[in-house]
């Protein structure tokens, strides 16, 4: 692993102007992807997750999106890279799987002709056989069986699972650096999930991809995460490695996302520890912390938005943003039980 | 599932070796049969007073149309489903329409399961003037009750279904299922639509108001973790059959079945040293 980031998020702020004024869906996000990093970025619907992944590769400009910030690949900055050079690096530097295999592939081509015409769109050199030749490859790296003969079947003659294999091929047909997942296994029954994380695991092992994983499933996460960012009302409220997230979270929007897990593993709890409310409005947010209306610890403090600091001497790599000390935080999040992690504390119900 | 003893004498609900098959057509004027989709393939399950049986199976398992076919929404190919002792496989929509008020449903997507262009008030009334239960002033304070039970303000009465959240609209159809207080409630995946955050809060609901209400449920999902957290048993699905049956606990914990233990496996497990362990165990 570099020290060097691959793909750095410097203050990306995504603003959409509707019809009841400016809809801030993504206020302020920082992060960095390394060579070989998995960087998942959780969050509920309309946290902002999807939008900071879908910007990064610019596929949200139009005219009524306001984007600020620096989003910089090796180097190059993307949000204001043109839409040639964008072209370009979709597909050669940055690989992209939607959540819905469904909707992915052209219905009315063969899947392996779409491999294909992206290769040649990109790489004109290569002749249609060398690059049907390397869709057959590609086919058969991300374990689909059959290779030769799946290669021109059409779209529905594909299973779920099948299909987000193919989509993974095609993203991956370019030998980008960067892989963005969005929700790439929500649509997959769990046995087919299982799957797809190993290879997307076996891709990040044995080629160094670095992947961004947007996904609102926090077992996912555990499974294949190194850092997390949890992202609430298009902000950034706590990020940090993947064990600091699991084992020391500090914000309490984290606590319950925690703490409202079912697990197969545990004896059952008698309630499941859940969230009050519901987020709020992207274009009626509360003032302060927009989590204030929904957390049990909301203090004086809250009308005002702490930034995203470390507040662990610790581990300076772990940020959030809640005004609770660390000390009041350890001693809250267990009075409350939310932390299912740590100790199994209620007895299994009759 | 905390309390309501189950032992009186009889099942609920008694499905035995429920089948449905769809057939197969081929032909240009006169269709032949030439295969069948044996999407549910005799299946027999008992679910008892207050209590909840947890059916689980993933994608094209049958566990939808099982539901069906025991509601009589599809008509069963064989197969018997009995109602408080009473047979109900084969009866028409008349037959069928007083034990309506006895069996109800909801629905996997809040936002296909609500008529966007009715009000509130009107979608979770119609079931009790529907069944002549209620009506005028009577009806509109049942309403208001029921919204206020599911954790909604009787001033939603005369909102439109576009105006509430997600979560706000799987209330307002759990609202409309417990208007006729029905004794069962066939669950289909009621909170796979829901936000994370959401889930545990319908999940609650639910199992308040079958505390309260002494109500049965039948709860299909995919998700086994959210099954187990709310079943006293659970049966699982594949294929059209069920290939193991047993206490949630017996299930989760002793599966004896191969699918099952597959199935078990493949659920992430959100902690990330148990999950590290998993994985080392299974390369090793």
């Amino acid at each position: 692993m570099s020290a060097e980031p691959l793909l750095s998020v410097q203050d990306l702020r995504v603003g959409f102007a509707t019809e009841g004024g400016l809809l801030q869906a993504v206020d302020g996000v920082n992060f960095e992807l390394r060579a070989g990093e998995v960087v998942a970025i959780v969050g509920e619907s309309g946290s902002g997750k999807s939008v900071t992944a879908q910007t990064i590769i610019g596929l949200t400009r139009s005219k009524n999106t306001r984007i600020e910030g620096s989003v910089k690949l090796a180097g190059e900055e993307l949000i204001e890279a043109d839409d040639a050079t964008l072209r370009r690096l979709r597909g050669e530097e940055i690989g992209m799987v939607f959540q819905d295999p469904m909707t992915s592939f052209n219905p009315v081509y063969r899947i392996g002709a779409q491999i294909v015409e992206a290769i040649r769109a990109h790489q004109g050199e290569v002749g249609k056989e060398e690059a049907r030749r390397r869709v057959i490859d590609l086919f058969e790296s991300v374990g689909i069986p059959e290779a030769e003969r799946r290669v021109d079947a059409y779209p529905h003659e594909f299973s779920g699972g099948m299909r987000q294999r193919a989509m993974i091929a095609m993203a991956l047909a370019l030998e980008p650096e960067v892989l963005i997942a969005d929700e790439p296994t929500t649509a997959l029954d769990v046995t087919i999930q299982a799957q797809i994380l190993r290879l997307l695991e076996d891709l990040n092992r044995q080629r160094g991809l670095a992947t961004i994983l947007i996904t609102h499933d926090l077992g996912v996460v555990a499974e294949i995460a190194d850092r997390v960012l949890v992202m609430y009302a298009g902000k950034v409220v706590e990020q940090g490695t993947l064990d600091e997230i699991f084992y020391d979270p500090q914000h309490p929007y984290t606590w319950g996302l925690l703490g409202s897990l079912t697990r197969i593993d545990r004896p059952r709890p008698h309630r499941l520890p859940q969230i009050a409310g519901s987020p709020p409005s992207l274009t009626d947010l509360p003032q302060g912390c927009p989590f204030r209306p929904r957390c049990p610890h909301e203090f004086s403090k809250c009308t005002e938005y702490p930034g995203l600091e470390a507040r662990l001497p610790e581990a300076p790599g772990h940020c959030d943003r809640c005004w609770l000390t660390p000390e009041e935080k350890r001693a809250k999040r267990l009075v409350e039980g939310q932390i299912g992690l740590e100790a199994p504390q209620e007895a299994p119900r009759a | 599932m905390n309390g309501a003893a189950p032992n009186q004498g009889e099942h609920l609900l008694e499905v035995t070796d429920l089948v449905k098959h769809f057939p197969i057509k081929r032909g240009v004027l006169i269709d032949r049969e030439v295969d069948q989709v044996r999407a549910v393939d005799g299946i027999s399950f008992s679910v008892n007073r207050g209590e909840t049986l947890g059916l689980v199976g993933e994608s094209g398992s049958g566990k939808s149309t099982a539901c069906r076919a025991v509601l009589q929404l599809l008509a069963p190919t064989s197969g018997s489903v009995k109602f408080e002792g009473r047979e109900i496989a084969g009866l028409g929509r008349r037959q069928m329409r007083p034990l309506r008020r006895e069996m109800q449903m909801i629905f996997q997507d809040p936002y296909a399961s609500l008529n966007p262009r009715k009000r509130v008030g009107q979608i979770v009334g119609d079931p009790l003037k529907l069944q002549g239960v209620a009506s005028g002033s009577d009806l509109r304070r049942q309403v208001q009750e029921l919204l206020e039970r599911v954790g909604l303000s009787s001033e939603h009465y005369n909102r439109f279904p576009h105006e509430f959240s997600g979560g706000q609209r799987q209330r307002i159809g759990i609202a409309r299922a417990l208007a006729l207080k029905p004794k069962l409630v066939i669950c289909d995946e009621p909170v796979s639509a829901l936000d994370v955050s959401i889930q545990a809060q319908i999940v609650n609901l639910l199992d308040d108001l079958q505390e309260e209400l002494g109500l049965a449920y039948l709860f299909v999902a995919h998700d086994i973790g959210v099954v187990r957290h709310i079943s006293d048993r659970i049966a699982v699905m594949h294929d059209g059959k069920i290939v193991e049956q047993g206490t949630a606990d017996q299930v989760c914990e002793q599966p004896k079945d191969d699918y099952t233990k597959k199935l078990l496996a493949a659920v992430p497990i959100p902690d990330p040293r148990e999950s590290r362990q998993r994985r080392a165990g299974s390369t090793a």
